[in-house]
């Protein structure tokens, strides 16, 4: 199988000296779902931004199914859809007008271009809006929109840069399950996401980014087999008896919150067994937080955020809160 | 890319920029009738009976070319400059930059964009004219060549100032304080034989000169500047600006990092 996306010795240094990628290889398979995941500045947006020929290379080479963007700038920019992470769509332009002036510009006919932007808006719930300003969407409409866009030249390998930032949960599932139907349709997909529950839900593949460099670059299913320890939160029965775990690092955080660490040489059987035992009854059990992001931790030195009780977002503040939706 | 594809490029950008600038009439197309309008009948009707005959021609008919190519000089260029710095301040000028779009096709596209719109404001304060003065025409060929370089040149230099310029304001000084002087120092209100012979020469450096020349001479068949020249200080002024325009944004300054 062809590689959608080759990176050899890929180096980015901006005006000042900041080096943004020290020399990065990556390959991306053709048909995969592939995440580029990092903190803040780790240099995710660099890397798609000289892929899609938006930022000047310092060093290294790019090539997008086997076209060098040195040699074949054009014909690679033409395999390729980008979701950007800033809405950069004219915001005085209707839905109909940004997508087909879009695919002209691709080289697809206006009357192909009119049928295939009535495909997509009413595939991304858009068609009802296709006559109205840009800027009268909401915030997950416009990221829909985006997608929407990047598709309309119907390109093999579609990029998205945090394409689900401020969306609430239920459009995010659904835009989830947009992606994967593309996805099976042959399109190659990478992603660069703040939810690391997203990234360990869609992706096949990932690498992992930090300080210009790439720390990890890997299947999910082996990155997910080196971690060596779950922390389980138990809430267990009220009124119950004071729980004790032996073999294990268990903490009690409060009468009915039982915090315990299981190695993946133990059982978590063995932890209901004791407490079984004990006469502590456990109503409910979660993980304390997403695997992805215990390793994205450790590997990037502790670049997620803080809480990670809260979940499944890497890095920082800039998080965008569930409750901004889709009016 | 293949020929077609540049093709159909070429036109979505064209079509954007009829599209942006006709959804926006008012602001594009209303303002240089109404100037134009007011010039008519301040300097043409009232002061202009009274300035008498110049280079053998009445006042009136002798400035109705001057002011027709100052309205397309200023059209061609806002346009593009406005248009060009919003999709970059927007930041959708990325939507051309990501797609296999050639950069001569970028700078074709918004620069027959600025053209449609000088060419089109030239028409419409030429239908103002009929108004005022019966209009004459002494060659065709050379108004409407004149209009088309003059209108390419002052498209080119909006794209220019627009890839350069940061702010809004960056694009309002060149207009401000280059172009306006130029082109009411360009011959537009008067001929140059009048200037005293050292100002005369200063007034060769001022390429407005040349254009208003050449398109007066289309209407009334007189010029200050021999047509060989005005023609050949035009083609000069194309090329170098579609140069320096085609190298801005193939290096990506002031679009890419």
């Amino acid at each position: 199988m062809n590689n959608a996306l080759e990176i050899v010795g890929l180096k980015k240094t901006y005006k000042g000296g900041f080096e943004a990628l020290k020399g990065i290889d990556l390959t991306v398979k053709q048909g995969d779902f592939f995440a580029l995941l990092g903190p803040n500045g780790a240099g995710k947006s660099t890397t798609i931004g000289i892929i899609t020929s938006l930022v000047n290379k310092t060093a290294g080479k790019v090539a997008v199914f086997g076209h060098d963007i040195d040699e074949e700038l054009e014909l690679a920019k033409s395999f390729i859809g980008l979701v950007p992470q800033e809405f950069n769509f004219n915001q005085f332009e209707s839905l109909i007008t940004i997508l087909v002036n879009q695919a002209g510009y691709y080289g697809v006919e206006r009357k192909l271009a009119h049928q295939r932007a009535e495909k997509y808006l009413k595939q991304l719930d858009l068609w009802d809006k296709r006559n109205n300003s840009a800027r009268m969407l909401s915030g997950g409409m416009k990221r829909r929109l985006m997608i929407a866009r990047a598709l309309m030249h119907e390109p093999d390998v579609l990029i998205l840069d945090e394409p689900t930032a401020g969306v609430d949960i239920e459009l995010r599932r659904s835009m989830w399950d947009f992606l994967r139907k593309l996805n099976k349709q042959g399109i190659t997909i990478i992603l660069t996401t703040h939810y690391l529950e997203e990234a360990e839900m869609l992706c096949r593949n990932i690498a992992i980014i930090d300080n210009g460099i790439i720390v990890k670059h890997t299947d999910m299913k082996s990155l997910l087999a080196t971690l060596d320890v779950e922390t389980f939160i138990l809430d267990l029965a009220m009124g119950g008896p004071k729980a004790s775990l032996s073999g294990f690092c268990a903490r009690q955080i409060d009468d009915h919150t039982l915090e315990v660490d299981v190695r993946k040489s133990q059982s978590i059987n063995q932890v209901f067994t004791q407490l079984t035992d004990q006469g502590v009854f456990v109503q409910s059990m979660r993980n304390k937080s997403n695997r992805l992001e215990e390793l994205f931790v450790h590997l990037t030195g502790g670049g997620a955020s803080g809480n990670s009780d809260s979940g499944n977002t890497v890095s920082d503040n800039k998080t965008p809160s569930l409750a901004q939706g889709d009016n | 890319m293949s020929a077609s594809v540049n093709r159909i490029a070429l036109k979505s950008i064209l079509y954007k920029e009829v599209h942006r600038f006709m959804r926006i009439w008012v602001q594009t197309l209303v303002p240089p009738a109404i100037t134009i309008s007011l010039y008519f009948v301040i300097f043409g009707t009232l002061i202009g009976a009274r300035i008498g005959q110049m280079d053998g021609f009445d006042y009136m008919s002798y400035i109705v070319p001057g002011l027709i190519m100052m309205s397309v000089i200023t059209n061609s260029y806002s346009n593009v400059a406005s248009s060009f710095f919003s999709a970059k301040w927007q930041r959708n000028v990325e939507e051309m930059l990501v797609a296999p779009v050639p950069n001569w096709v970028i700078v074709a596209g918004y620069v027959g964009g600025g053209m449609t719109r000088g060419i089109l404001v030239g028409l419409i304060v030429t239908l103002i004219s009929l108004f005022f003065v019966d209009i004459q025409i002494h060659n065709i060929w050379v108004i409407m060549i004149t209009v088309c370089l003059t209108s390419a040149v002052f498209a080119l230099g909006g794209l220019i100032n627009a890839i350069f310029a940061n702010s809004f304001d960056d694009i309002s000084i060149i207009p401000t304080f280059i172009l306006t002087p130029l082109t009411y120092l360009g011959g537009v209100f008067y001929s140059i034989s009048l200037l005293p012979e050292f100002w005369q020469g200063v007034s060769q450096l001022n390429p407005i000169v040349y254009m208003v020349n050449a398109f007066r001479y289309g209407f009334l068949g007189i010029s200050d500047v021999s047509l060989t020249v005005a023609f050949g200080v035009i083609g000069i002024f194309i090329v170098s600006l579609f140069t320096i325009a085609m190298t801005l944004i193939t290096k990506g300054i002031g679009l890419r990092s």
